[in-house]
């Protein structure tokens, strides 16, 4: 598990909508040491991206001045059901997604 | 760690550092006289901001929001940045910025620049919305290096630029070596 994300589990179509999602993440600012003195590399997530159905609804651009396993809580006006699929990447170049079904009712 | 051989070399750069300043005008003495922004300016240089004392920057964040305002005007208003007046920790801090917009498809927020008086880095954050987001709030946890001011700066779809600040103490900075 590496990240977690949450909607409400109903939701009337066109309804502004709060999408929370929680990544277990370092972020190394690369200012930190080690217990021998070696600079510990930076490693921070650099971008968020969330889609819904292929469309981008959502992207941060972060840095170290965000904290350790970042929390982000967005706005979303939900007109249509789909699949949330939030992607991230860091600067070791890791790559991560996680999805998260909506479903909206009318 | 007292004693490790990192301690005293942090230490020993700070006082070295410290003796320089005192020789070399009052601009560096305010940075030497805390050891904490020493450290930070140790591996950060050029882009921690020159000079200026943590929350001397105008409301309008002259000086500071230069790289992302490129001259264009900033007007003071319309954006909230919710910080705790107190902080205990820096290295976590809750935070809430709203924008006043309708969201629509002919007006809305492009995007929302968190800006750091005194973090090695001085943006922070970017978060980008669109009429799609239907209102203009995030939420999130940063990480501040010192009591400071931090600046919240919103790009309308009009191209019309605001901007908010909130003032923080910050007990405990985020730590920037692990003693």
């Amino acid at each position: 598990m590496t990240a977690r994300s949450q909607v409400p589990p109903t939701i009337r179509r066109g309804e502004v909508i709060t999408v929370r999602l929680l990544i277990q993440h370092p972020m190394e600012t690369g200012y930190r040491r080690d217990d021998t003195g070696d600079v510990i590399a930076r490693n921070t997530i650099r971008t968020v991206r969330c889609l819904l159905a292929g469309r981008e609804v959502f992207r941060a651009d972060l840095s170290s001045g965000i904290s350790a396993n970042p929390y982000l809580q967005f706005p979303l006006r939900a007109e249509q059901s789909g699949v949330l699929e939030f992607s991230w990447i860091d600067d070791a170049e890791v790559q991560e997604t996680h999805t998260q079904v909506l479903t909206v009712i009318d | 760690m007292p004693g490790s051989p990192i301690r005293r070399r942090v230490l020993a750069g700070a006082a070295a550092l410290a003796a320089w300043a005192r020789t070399g005008g009052p601009r560096m003495l305010a940075l030497a006289a805390s050891p904490g922004v020493v450290s930070v300016a140790a591996p950060a240089g050029a882009q921690l901001a020159a000079g200026a004392a943590p929350g001397s920057t105008p409301a309008n964040g002259a000086g500071l929001t230069d790289f992302l305002t490129h001259g264009r005007p900033v007007r003071v208003g319309r954006i909230k940045l919710d910080l705790p007046v107190l902080a205990e920790n820096g290295n976590s801090v809750p935070m809430t910025v709203s924008v006043d917009s309708p969201m629509t498809e002919r007006d809305y927020v492009r995007v929302i620049h968190l800006v750091s008086e005194r973090n090695p880095v001085r943006l922070m954050a970017s978060f980008f919305l669109g009429p799609y987001s239907g209102q203009a709030q995030i939420v999130s946890r940063v990480r501040l290096a010192g009591s400071q001011r931090v600046f919240a700066l919103a790009e309308m779809s009009d191209e019309t630029l605001w901007i908010g600040s909130a003032d923080v103490v910050v007990t405990l900075s985020a730590c920037i070596d692990e003693s």
